[in-house]
């Protein structure tokens, strides 16, 4: 995410293969972030430039008011326990499951994603209708917890998977405690990951309306909501949105100075020691298990519940289907194109580190802390005025996920490309390839498992999109969500049942995938290592 | 393993390139809900609605069959499209805009957005649920009520004032939801009529008897469950959770406060055709038939459980004669663009 993906000073050379090349990057490739960064930049630059025009005075009027300091501190105290939460928890059920005898692993790593399929929205009625008493901070931590942890989870569970654990082994050899052991060997290889799937929690937050609106926890981003709705001020909610971009920026900034410190560990040839449960196997199981009907069961057992109760649930089946089709054509769409575009961003970032590349990368985290409605109403404003045969056109939409969902694509690719030694770049280099013909024929086939990644985490976000969606969408068009949408609002709950069914249903194969590429990527690394 | 990570990416491609194509084909069917999509390019009107879309698809489906005018619905949130308009302004491609409740219409006509209405079309409607500017219709109307969980409070126990519910009597038993755009009409009624300092305080107390919800429809689930004993919504919320739970099994009752009470305020949802809306006889038409006794009945029979309010026709459901509302506290133009209630709600620390 910024320079210091090389070596920082301190550690052992050895232990260390540069990441990147020595050579200047080629101008291709800077061109073509550029204006990646440039089509990032938009939604900031707008809201910024209203805020700007908003005046002092609304800015000054719009600061004190009363009960800013309290969101703020909400805000805060949310993100905060929210992103420990979701490293404590994908940290250890990572650890359990790439680390240990746990058995049902395979299984187990494709549960652990799932909740990645239930939009929260979802997940937050479905929360509050079982257990009313869910709500406030604690409500609002818990069920944000439980449905943000595979950002964690997944980042985490591919580094222990692939890192060496001969240094374990060999300090477990010298009579190192099995706590130790984890602190000081597989601490420092995670790190990054952790850290990094952290921050991408603290950014959901900060931009998160709908599941706080339902668990009735109100935060900086219901704030904005507030004066979009009810004062009808964009003017304000801009100057409240730049707010939360500098809590973003805090973000960044933490994680760098943070997350940065430390060491991936060497990679491996081959799979890693598992230490023995013993008799905690079974609460280890348990533990998984709970986590798992928490997640999902809770969720899926909801909307059961009320397609079996629901007096509305008088569906022609031939809509959900094509409705289902649509919402996964959109998602492919916004999923190859945001692949496509993150690729170079990662390469220039990880390969040829620059204030430029770290730049264009925190552009891409920094529009994740934006509210859905801040974010829309940009695309609205920039199209109908200067655009205008773009104007709810779907290509506007998939524009619109494409820069919503980036950041996942980008931390995918990111890691994938970092774990390709450059040797074999400057190989083919010395050979007489040209830099565009490395990329195409060696940097992207090795790649390839954590493109596909990066494409199935944006497929699965971008299929259940609501708020954008609906700003952005042609008009008349539906997806499973905003179907959702239109019931939900109409209390007909058993009418909405069918819709948030297909959408957690049809998200098992990509989520299946995202688990099997990533093992994938593993054994290639192997096959390359060794 | 390849093979799969090629297979996902050709996809994404080819369904890329594929829906690319057919985003510019004006003449692509796109019905998910049944709205009414373009099939006849130049003459097909664009209506932005933040009404019920069930109610909407009906209305515009009759429309269509009675005038061969085809009606392309966009629903969202009424506050979310009308900050839509705002931002789009001149350039606006909604001919059409149908929202809940007044403010929303009120911010445009003061952004001077929207088209005066024909006469003929305002005079189907009593000048009551008209705004003074004429600037849009009065379609249907909704009034506040007060539903109870029936297990936990008996009829007699039902304040005959909305002002009863800040009594410390009420303490822990009142739910309400300040964020629903319903809200705000009923602030600025007692605003109106009692003055902001006891407003004000009214809304203090308030807030201290009660549990915060984000929306009616939670709110109305919740008094159902017996989480929160008595809850100040819409009159439709209840007829609708009677449906989606069946009669037999709701344990919510439906109260309206006494007449001259501010709780005993009709609201009303409305329609305007913008000032910049290229097909501006049509637009009148659509909203003639809105007015008309064929529109009207659709939304008698309708489940949005709204009153029609023109041409004589009255609801064919359950619902409390309207009559039995009488002289409504509050005239329609007197609801504003409700600034003042949102300040107040902000300044009390309810938003």
């Amino acid at each position: 995410m910024n320079a210091s993906a090389v070596a920082p000073t301190g550690v052992t050379p050895r232990f260390r293969r540069p990441r990147r090349t020595t050579e200047r990057s080629p101008w291709w490739l800077r061109v073509v972030v550029a204006v990646v960064g440039v089509g990032l930049a938009v939604p900031l630059v707008s809201v910024a430039t209203q805020a700007v025009s908003a005046g002092s005075s609304t800015a000054h009027r719009i600061l004190t008011g009363p009960i800013l300091p309290s969101l703020l501190l909400h805000t805060v105290y949310l993100t905060a326990i929210v992103a420990s939460a979701c490293g404590l928890l994908g940290l250890g059920a990572a650890w359990l499951v790439e680390r240990t005898d746990l058995p049902l692993r395979r299984l187990f790593a494709v549960m652990l994603l799932l909740p990645l399929a239930v939009p929260e929205f979802v997940a937050g009625y479905s929360w509050v209708s079982i257990a009313p008493s869910i709500q406030g901070l604690r409500g609002a931590s818990f069920v944000m917890t439980l449905s943000l942890y595979p950002l964690v989870y997944l980042p985490v569970s591919a580094a222990l998977r692939r890192t060496d654990a001969g240094a374990d082994e060999v300090a477990r050899s010298l009579g190192v405690g099995p706590f130790a052991r984890f602190w000081r060997i597989t601490m420092p290889s995670v790190k990054r990951p952790l850290f990094g799937g952290m921050l991408l929690v603290g950014l959901y937050l900060l931009a998160e309306y709908g599941a706080f609106a339902i668990l009735r926890y109100r935060t900086f981003a219901t704030a904005i909501y507030t004066q979009y709705r009810l004062g009808f001020d964009g003017n304000a909610a801009s100057v409240l949105t730049m707010v939360l971009c500098l809590i973003g920026v805090v973000l960044l900034t933490a994680e760098s100075r943070i997350g940065r410190v430390g060491h991936p560990g060497r990679e491996t040839g081959r799979p890693a020691y598992r230490a023995r449960l013993g008799w905690t196997m079974p609460l280890a199981v348990l533990a998984i298990l709970a986590l798992c009907a928490l997640a999902i069961g809770v969720p899926v057992g909801s909307i059961i519940y009320w397609m079996v109760r629901g007096s509305s649930t008088t569906l022609p089946p031939a809509s959900v289907f094509t409705t289902a089709v649509r919402s996964l054509g959109l998602g492919a769409v916004a999923a190859g194109v945001a692949t496509a575009l993150a690729l170079p961003v990662a390469v220039l970032s990880v390969r040829h580190p620059s204030k430029f590349a770290s730049t264009v990368e925190r552009t891409a985290y920094l529009d994740r802390a934006l509210p859905g409605i801040a974010i829309g109403l940009t695309f609205v404003t920039l199209t109908v005025h200067h655009l205008r045969p773009l104007y709810q056109s779907t290509t506007l939409l998939e524009a619109a996920y494409v820069l919503l969902f980036f950041p996942l694509a980008l931390v995918a690719i990111r890691s994938a490309v970092a774990r390709v030694p450059p040797v074999f770049d400057e190989i083919a280099r010395s050979l007489g390839l040209s830099p565009l013909r490395v990329m195409c024929r060696i940097t992207i086939p090795l790649v390839l498992p954590g493109l596909g990644a990066a494409a199935t985490l944006v497929w699965l976000s971008s299929t259940t999109e609501l708020t954008a969606t609906l700003l952005l969408r042609p008009t008349g068009l539906s997806t499973l969500a905003t179907q959702f949408w239109v019931y939900t609002s109409g209390l007909a709950y058993g009418a909405a049942a069918p819709y948030a069914a297909i959408m957690i249903g049809m998200s098992v194969i990509p989520v299946a995938l995202l688990t099997r590429l990533s093992r994938t990527a593993s054994q290639r690394h192997r096959s390359v290592a060794s | 393993m390849r093979v799969l990570t090629g297979v996902t990416i050709g996809v994404a491609i080819v369904v890329s390139v594929t829906s690319c194509g057919s985003s510019s084909n004006p003449t692509t069917s796109t019905t998910g809900s049944g709205s009414t999509v373009a099939t006849a390019g130049d003459g097909a009107l664009t209506l932005y609605s933040g009404q019920h879309e069930q109610t909407v698809t009906a209305l515009v489906a009759a429309f269509g069959a009675a005038t061969g005018i085809t009606v392309n619905v966009r629903s969202d949130d009424e506050a979310t499209l009308a900050n839509q308009i705002l931002q789009e302004g001149k350039d606006s491609p909604a001919d059409m805009f149908f929202a809940e409740n007044p403010p929303a219409l009120n911010v445009l006509d003061d952004a001077k957005l929207l088209a005066p209405v024909a006469p003929s079309t305002l005079a189907k409607v009593a000048t009551t649920y008209n705004p003074t500017s004429g600037d849009w219709v009065g379609v249907s109307a909704r009034s506040v009520a007060l539903a109870y969980n029936t297990d936990q409070v008996g009829e007699s126990a039902l304040p005959s004032s909305i002002l009863d519910l800040a009594e410390p009597a009420w303490k822990g038993k009142v739910g309400f939801a300040p964020g629903e755009t319903d809200f705000q009409p009923l602030i600025t009624t007692i605003i109106k009529l009692k003055g902001l300092d006891a407003a004000t305080a009214w809304l203090k107390d308030l807030k201290a008897n009660s549990t915060i919800f984000d929306d009616n429809e939670g709110l109305v689930a919740a008094i159902d469950r017996g989480e929160v004993e008595v809850g100040i919504i819409d009159h439709y919320y209840w007829f609708r959770l009677r449906d989606e739970v069946g009669a037999s099994k709701l344990k919510t009752g439906l109260h309206y406060f006494a007449s001259g009470d501010a709780g005993n305020l009709v609201d009303v949802s409305g329609a305007a055709q913008l000032a910049t809306s290229k097909h501006p006889k049509s637009d009148a038409a659509f909203l003639a038939f809105l007015v008309s006794e064929a529109g009207q009945r659709i939304i008698a029979d309708s489940e949005s459980y709204e009153y029609p309010l023109g041409s004589g026709v009255q609801t064919t459901k359950d619902l409390r004669p309207f009559a039995d509302f009488g002289q409504s506290p509050m005239s329609i133009a007197d609801l504003g663009d409700g600034k003042q209630a949102l300040q107040l709600l902000q300044q009390v620390g309810l938003l």
